[in-house]
């Protein structure tokens, strides 16, 4: 190889992590606003949705006085765990993780809302708890929904720059993603370098979304149609 | 004995329902959109009455100021519209879905050989015609033994042959299980053939009953 590889491995460490976490929150968030309604829902709801629409460079700063070492966050992680997050590829986790959270979030949400609720109705009148109608029901149907939004979450994580840019710094060997090693070898003038990691994270661009559509058409097959 | 008292404000009307119900079966007719399939919706518990109260042997499913009884724990068979089978499980899959992996299914063997489905059960529901998906919806609400049978609109997307016979087995089946069943349909014929009684409902009123 003509180059350390360790940006790879540490963006892919970083996005499966934070794809993890925004899959848990997002089934859970998602099923909620889905099923309740309560008063704010709105504001809740606008706030998950907030990152679309910032800027990263606010989204990074907003992550610094949450999670600086003067911030609310900062101070609990450091003195429970031990831990910081600033400068830190967990920085780089937590920064993928706000920022592919929404994209994660709305593809579960219309994901549930085109599983048809009769069929929840009907299992609920054959006696079976909402447990396991979510698990051989609701979540099997809205899968292919869900599998796209995850897609996404990991591309969008596996891509960001400018929020990770700002809490997690650039250290090469620590906090050295993908996308900030093309920015730096750029910068640097090593077009070589740049062109070598814009191939790599563009085909698993490409290799994402081909499974993707295959994975649709397989399930969509295996579902057919009522 | 089904016992129904109770009151259900809709978006143009108030549903106002009051009968009761031994183990017959009760045909309900009237113009879409008066009530019918809320009054079903209201007997499963999919959506609560405003006031009232509606029990089953005994058993109070709502009372009005109480917390009503959970959809789960009714024992309703419900078979919906356009039959809302499982579309990712098998047949099979279907009709076995809500029972324990040893519970004893001599009674759907017997339902699915009365059904003529026998041969349908590895197949989806995407692979079936009309009347197959119909009997197999037939036999999973029958599944799990409920204490109540509600058929919405059952014979509705079926050809005459179909129809006949699928009408035919309901009555062999409650002749054998002596449930209450209550039916919704719009074919006048369809009720005086299968009913003991037929309710008419228009805006949320009964205006007639009329006994078989």
């Amino acid at each position: 190889m003509p180059y350390d590889l360790s940006p790879l491995w540490l963006s892919l460490r970083v996005a499966i992590i934070s794809t993890f976490f925004v899959f848990v929150v997002s089934l859970a968030l998602a099923r909620l606003m889905n099923r309740r309604d309560f008063f704010g829902k709105s504001l809740v709801e606008a706030l998950i949705l907030l990152p679309l629409v910032l800027p990263p460079t606010v989204i990074g700063f907003g992550l610094i006085v949450l999670f600086g070492a003067n911030g609310p966050l900062g101070i609990l992680l450091e003195q429970w765990f031990g831990f910081r997050v600033v400068f830190t590829w967990i920085g780089a986790a937590i920064a993928s993780f706000v920022v592919s959270l929404p994209l994660m979030y709305q593809s579960v949400l219309a994901a549930y809302e085109k599983v048809d609720p009769r069929w929840e109705n009907v299992a609920r009148t054959m006696g079976v708890s909402e447990c396991r109608i979510f698990r051989t029901i609701t979540f099997p149907l809205a899968w292919s929904g869900i599998l796209a939004g995850l897609i996404l979450a990991f591309a969008r994580g596996i891509g960001e720059f400018g929020a990770t840019l700002m809490i997690a710094g650039y250290i090469p060997g620590v906090t050295e993603t993908v996308p900030l090693a093309i920015y730096f070898a750029y910068e640097a003038g090593n077009m070589e370098k740049s062109l070598f990691w814009v191939l790599i994270i563009s085909s698993l661009g490409v290799a994402a979304i081909t499974w993707v559509n295959y994975w649709r058409k397989k399930t969509a097959i295996r579902i057919g149609r009522e | 004995m089904l016992l129904v008292d109770f009151q259900k404000q809709l978006d143009h009307f108030s549903l106002e329902m009051q009968f009761e119900l031994d183990r017959e079966i009760l045909a309900l007719v009237g113009s879409s959109g008066s009530g019918k399939t809320t009054l079903l919706n209201c007997l499963a518990g999919i959506v609560h009455p405003d006031a009232g109260m509606i029990s089953l042997n005994g058993r109070d499913f709502y009372s009005e100021g109480q917390k009503p009884l959970k959809i789960q724990k009714r024992k309703v068979g419900y078979l919906f519209q356009d039959y809302a089978l499982f579309p990712h499980l098998s047949v099979e899959q279907n009709i076995l879905y809500a029972l324990p992996k040893r519970a004893d299914v001599s009674h759907i063997t017997e339902l699915t050989k009365i059904l003529g489905i026998t041969g349908l059960l590895g197949k989806y529901p995407h692979q079936i015609s009309g009347g197959e998906k119909q009997r197999v919806a037939l036999t999973r609400s029958l599944a799990a033994q409920p204490d109540i049978l509600l058929l919405d609109e059952p014979f509705s997307a079926l050809d005459d042959a179909n129809r006949d016979r699928c009408q035919d087995e309901l009555l062999r089946i409650h002749e054998q299980w002596q449930i209450p069943i209550i039916f919704v349909t719009h074919r006048i014929a369809d009720a005086e053939k299968l009913a003991d009684r037929v309710m008419r409902i228009e805006n949320g009123q009964m205006i007639k009953k009329t006994a078989y």
